[in-house]
């Protein structure tokens, strides 16, 4: 709201009123950034520290030990491995699930609203409908089917349930980004003798690089902060950082680590933190078309 | 921008080679079908792994699956073992109390949010940054950090004993009376930055003109608020609250990593006693049966939704 041009007569209420609005909006800042606050200033003390300051006091001596008992010798279970490989486990299953789902969207979105065909709205509803499913009604049938085809407990399978499950959300991106298209860019293209690829990849893609971007993180961040696939498809060795992070706080032998638990929830957290920093803009865009669509 | 007109522009121009018009409409032609193949396999599977799968699980409801899904016929069986069985009865009682305050909270919060920020306020970009960044963190994230902060001996309490206040008392983590409020807490916190930017976008979307002609009325901003803004803010308010009670009705991995249902299986949710049930009790039936019940939940709220807001942009264009 612009009131800028209404000249106001700025009395000291008005001041009282941003003061006030001020505060409020610090005191909420101040909320959101806490929990951060505690977890890695945690993760910084050694265990007599944290017994005797509380969760908001400076570490007394600083210390990187957790991070690196975190990193190389955390236990999941009996076993004390760190998590340095379930680390490596997510970017397996995440890096080739987002390349292939963010490919099929493409060719989805392009398909459905360059080339108008009947049946088009229709199959985008179909499709949409993944997005919103509680994915309780097909963990039975999918532990079931990776199971049968001897992908069970596996990367290759978890990047198969993220691929088709990813499906619905990649293509409601370039469906609602490329319907806003002016039309006469593929019917030009078209004249000039280009086919069905070819004007994919010289004319859409060019122009769809914002929409690849909203896509590719979009789809980093759900498939890196899944838990439920991860947790019910693997064990052991084969499984994604989030289920070691929850199961390595839920080890208890002896004494909890509360400072191994804080850096390891940092360190699980850093990719998509990463992300959100250095793309932001994007991120909000994929959370808004994940709500607003048409 | 740029990049659009320029490749408008060149396709444009090579229109001048312009070939029979026969052939024009064949590659039209091919083109269509081509893109009915290129669908075909997402549909196909879609069918599949949504369509199938929930038709399948529906039929393991109505089975006696323990351990493995077996297909012997045991019509209502399943159901009415769930709906007599307390723990379900717990996780839906859960549902109603952590849905209604997770909403209820999330949009009273993130609503104030937006209007302070709309307020033009400087250093609105890292306010905003700083309310959004819990978004991108894991469930399981946010839950072992608020378990840690909310931990009775050495965490909130703890801080509150040292600043002086002696006697603050402070175990809902523990306490199966109030653990339930604990899920609200850190709900709240991670998507209320969410609901916020919703509210936001809402209200960057409304007409100055409208505000600027009630501000030459005489109205205050309080009014403007009530009578104007909010009621034209209906459509976000509805948006949000879809998105919200959906959330709260697929939590899953928030209860994991905060309570683990506990204590003594006062948190559960409907999604948690699926999954107990049917990977850690060995009763697939009642866990399909479950599953059921929330899909139709979920469905029953989406479908005339996502119907109502199709037709919308199908009829805007």
């Amino acid at each position: 709201m612009k009131d800028d041009d209404i000249v106001l007569a700025r009395g000291p209420s008005f001041y009282v009123g941003r003061v006030f609005i001020y505060g409020c909006l610090l005191v909420f800042a101040a909320v959101y950034v806490f929990p951060l606050l505690v977890v890695v200033l945690t993760s910084l003390k050694d265990l007599d520290d944290i017994r005797s300051g509380s969760i908001l006091s400076l570490p007394v001596r600083v210390t990187l030990q957790p991070w690196y008992d975190a990193w190389f010798n955390a236990c999941v279970g009996l076993r004390c491995t760190g998590l340095a490989g379930f680390f490596a486990n997510s970017f397996a299953m995440a890096i080739p699930a987002v390349a292939i789902s963010t490919a099929i969207g493409v060719i989805n979105g392009y398909a459905l609203t360059q080339w108008r065909f009947r049946g088009a709205d229709l199959i985008f509803a179909l499709l949409l409908f993944g997005v919103f499913i509680p994915y309780q009604i097909v963990l039975i049938p999918m532990a079931r089917v990776l199971g049968i085809i001897g992908l069970a407990n596996s990367i290759p399978g978890l990047i198969l349930v993220h691929v088709v499950f990813g499906i619905p959300f990649t293509t409601l991106f370039f469906r609602n980004f490329m319907i806003s298209l002016p039309g006469d860019l593929v019917s030009a293209a078209r004249v000039d003798g280009a086919g069905f690829f070819q004007i994919l990849w010289r004319v859409i893609v060019p122009i769809s690089i914002p929409c690849f971007v909203v896509s590719i993180i979009w789809q980093f961040t759900n498939i890196w902060n899944d838990y439920i696939f991860g947790a019910t498809f693997t064990s052991g060795d084969g499984m994604p950082i989030t289920i070691a992070l929850n199961n390595i706080v839920n080890t208890s032998t002896g004494v909890k680590p509360y400072n191994v638990h804080m850096a390891s929830v940092v360190i699980t957290a850093l990719p998509t933190l990463f992300v959100y920093i250095f793309a932001g803009r994007y991120f909000l865009r994929g959370l808004m078309a994940g709500s607003v669509k048409g | 921008m740029t990049s659009l007109r320029n490749t408008s522009d060149q396709a444009v121009s090579a229109v001048g080679r312009l070939p029979s018009a026969q052939a024009s409409a064949m590659r039209r032609w091919t083109g269509a079908r081509m893109a009915q193949i290129a669908v075909a396999p997402s549909l196909a599977i879609i069918a599949i792994v949504v369509y199938g799968f929930m038709l399948w699980t529906g039929y393991i409801s109505f089975t006696r699956s323990t351990i493995m899904p077996n297909y012997n016929w045991a019509g209502m069986l399943n159901y009415q073992k769930l709906w007599a069985n307390p723990l379900w009865l717990i996780a839906v009682e859960n549902i109603f109390i952590f849905g209604g305050l997770f909403i209820l909270f999330s949009v009273a919060i993130g609503l104030t949010m937006a209007i302070f920020l709309d307020q033009k306020i400087r250093a609105e970009g890292v306010l905003r940054t700083i309310y959004l960044y819990p978004m991108a963190l894991s469930f399981i994230v946010t839950g072992t950090a608020w378990k840690w902060i909310l931990n009775p001996g050495l965490g909130i309490e703890r801080l509150m004993h040292l600043w002086g206040w002696e006697n603050f008392h402070f175990d809902w983590l523990i306490n199966p009376t109030y653990a339930v409020y604990t899920l609200v807490i850190a709900g709240v916190w991670q998507s209320s930055g969410f609901t916020m930017a919703l509210f936001l976008a809402g209200l960057r979307g409304i007409d100055e003109e409208l505000i600027k002609a009630a501000r030459l009325d005489g109205a205050k901003s309080f009014q403007i608020y009530r009578r104007l803004i909010l009621p034209l803010l209906a459509p976000t308010f509805l948006t949000v609250a879809v998105i919200l009670l959906h959330q709260a009705i697929k939590s899953f991995d928030l209860v994991v990593a905060l309570t683990s249902g506990g204590p003594g299986n006062s948190t559960q949710l409907p999604a948690t006693f699926m999954y107990m049930q049917t990977f850690g009790r060995d009763q697939i039936g009642v866990g399909a049966a479950s599953a059921v019940m929330i899909f139709m939940t979920v469905s029953a709220i989406i479908i005339p939704y996502l119907y109502s807001d199709i037709r919308r942009v199908s009829h805007e264009g």
